[in-house]
């Protein structure tokens, strides 16, 4: 049985008090994520990341299509005492404390008080909250709310976890400790599902990748098999050797491009047919170091430019009329 | 639907406005009363009881009626403005048991307010009680401390429930500003209801009269719940009227709590 599984999902917004017009926040969507899998649901802003989402949370109603998690269609509570969600940029109730915030949700799963204190104590010494926990939200950072955000997703074990952007506004420290709570909870058997407009971030954790772009599902599958994402060349970066050299090496065709970066280091761009090899063996007959080398690939931001670029005349607008 | 889990969201409620620091109008009320009671004890003998009587039960209504009004259109709207209710609707709670539950907490807050400011009410009645040559007390023809004034007290309650719901029913679907001004609105057209039965005594067109015939149906009769001059001249309150003014206000909410319900239910939070 899948986790998740959507099929032809659609919403459309009314835009627009004297004219309206339908807009089409998310088209057409069908996807399925297996059971413990680490999912990542990419896309600019506005892609219609959120939208799903909060469909699948059943906090917006469809337009056409279904979804279903864990078997079951979304907003059965059978469903909610199985799954956690963190919404993009979490706020709680801010009269509460963290250990209150998360006393009242342990008690809308029906947990006993001692089974209440356990959890609650035991998920923010996870999440890093520790004196804090009870002072009044009022008085959290940014940070610090989503880490109280991820407490309360995981606060019923769940076996599925949706997090909106759970990387958004953190500190680099941050992230690490979130890829590292993403992996553990994959680790324990949970699947994952979490939205980014961050490809660094699925290529750390994800076993599949969904992208979206203008509320459509553009690409997906593992981030290896999307073709868009394949190597199409190398990067060297050289020292020891003079600008003339390397000047030959372009001259040749070897290198498309040679980039200056310091006083003696260089950047060689090379196209997929020429083996970095041959090239760094002829620089060091000149006396030339490998610095470093890497892959070229699109990042998500060039695929998402060249995505826009080539969809078809006619906005979402049009598309949902 | 379950009652544990309204609960829950009722206390929530009720610890939200003790945070938020609702309460302190009990300190506003009872600083009124008491410095209202000297200043009118200055003034004429034997009145001065009525007029305690007459501004203690008013201010009761009035204080109860901006709490209702002010936190009952606040209830839902500032969970979807701050986006916290989206972490509360994937919990295991259906969306009727969040509305009722917000609903129930505002009434345990009323509640709770009224019941110290009625107690509050009666200590000043009770110091002017004291304080009075009993000769004087003689001359009274009704006690200060008339217990008449309760079954006041006891229907303006009701009344505030009946408002809560309205203010919640109208949070559901518009902004706080328009929530206000519409259940102020029908707070005071309730008020004057009882004039729209007679319109037909004023007005020789048929298709007004209809008009005011049905608005009287089915606008909210406040005023049946206003028996604040009876209690305050010691006059009964036949137990009849109070069951069926009662059952008609229980009424009257149980279908603004339905609409309530059916609008939050069908409600996209974008």
């Amino acid at each position: 049985m899948d986790a998740i599984s959507t099929e032809g999902l659609t919403k459309h917004y009314t835009v627009g008090f004297w004219r309206p017009r339908p807009y089409a926040a998310l088209d057409d969507l069908s996807l399925r994520v297996g059971t413990g899998e680490v999912f990542g649901f990419l896309g600019p802003n506005g892609a219609g990341k959120t939208t799903t989402l909060k469909l699948l949370m059943r906090l917006i109603f469809p337009t056409s299509g279904r979804a279903e998690i864990l078997g079951r269609p979304p907003g059965d509570p059978d469903v909610a005492r199985r799954i956690g969600y963190l919404p993009e940029q979490p706020y709680f109730y801010d009269y509460l404390t963290a250990e209150e915030l998360l006393d009242y949700f342990g008690s809308l799963f029906g947990y006993g008080a001692a089974e209440r204190r356990r959890r609650t104590s035991a998920l923010l010494d996870e999440v890093g909250i520790g004196g804090e926990r009870r002072l009044q939200l009022r008085k959290f950072s940014k940070g610090m709310l989503q880490r109280v955000g991820i407490a309360q997703a995981l606060l019923n074990d769940p076996e599925v976890v949706f997090l909106d952007e759970p990387m958004s506004g953190l500190d680099p420290l941050g992230r690490r400790e979130i890829r590292q709570l993403i992996l553990q909870l994959r680790d324990r058997g949970c699947t994952v599902f979490f939205s980014s407009h961050v490809l660094a971030d699925a290529e750390a954790l994800c076993s599949r990748v969904a992208i979206l772009a203008g509320g459509r599902l553009v690409a997906s599958g593992a981030l290896s098999d999307i073709h868009a994402f394949h190597v199409h060349g190398w990067e060297l970066v050289v020292s020891g050797v003079g600008e003339p050299v390397l000047e030959q090496v372009r001259a040749r065709g070897q290198a498309l491009r040679v980039t200056r970066l310091a006083d003696d280091r260089f950047a060689l761009e090379l196209p997929l047919t020429v083996a970095p090899e041959r090239v760094l063996a002829e620089l060091a007959t000149h006396g030339g170091r490998l610095v470093s080398i890497n892959p070229l690939r699109d990042t998500l931001e060039d695929f998402f430019v060249r995505q826009i670029a080539a969809a078809p005349k006619g906005g979402r607008m049009d598309r949902a009329s | 639907m379950t009652f544990r889990v309204i609960g829950r969201v009722a206390v929530n409620v009720f610890k939200e406005s003790v945070r938020d620091k609702v309460l302190y109008n009990l300190v506003v009320f009872a600083v009124l009363l008491i410095a209202a009671s000297f200043l009118i004890g200055q003034l004429t003998a034997g009145q001065d009881v009525k007029i305690i009587k007459d501004l203690g039960l008013a201010a009761i209504s009035i204080f109860g009626l901006l709490i209702a009004v002010f936190i009952g259109i606040g209830l839902v709207w500032k969970e979807v403005e701050k986006r916290s209710i989206y972490v509360i609707l994937s919990k295991p709670i259906r969306r009727h048991e969040f509305v009722l539950g917000k609903y129930a907490g505002l009434v345990l807050t009323l509640t709770v307010n009224v019941v110290v400011m009625t107690a509050a009410f009666y200590g000043v009645l009770a110091v002017m009680h004291w304080k009075t040559d009993p000769a004087i007390r003689a001359a009274w023809s009704v006690s200060a401390l008339d217990p008449h004034l309760l079954v006041a007290v006891l229907l303006i309650l009701v009344e505030l429930m009946l408002v809560t719901g309205i203010a919640l029913f109208f949070s559901t679907f518009s902004s706080p500003f328009l929530s206000a001004v519409l259940t102020l609105g029908l707070w005071v057209i309730g008020h004057f209801n009882a004039d729209l039965r007679n319109f037909d005594q004023v007005l020789a067109s048929k298709p007004a009269i209809w008009l005011a015939r049905g608005l009287y149906y089915v606008l909210p009769n406040f005023s049946a719940f206003d028996v604040k001059a009876q209690a305050v001249y010691g006059l009964p309150v036949a137990p009849g009227y109070v069951a069926f003014t009662s059952a008609y206000g229980v009424l009257y909410l149980a279908f603004v709590l339905g609409a309530a319900v059916t609008v939050f239910a069908r409600r996209d939070f974008k």
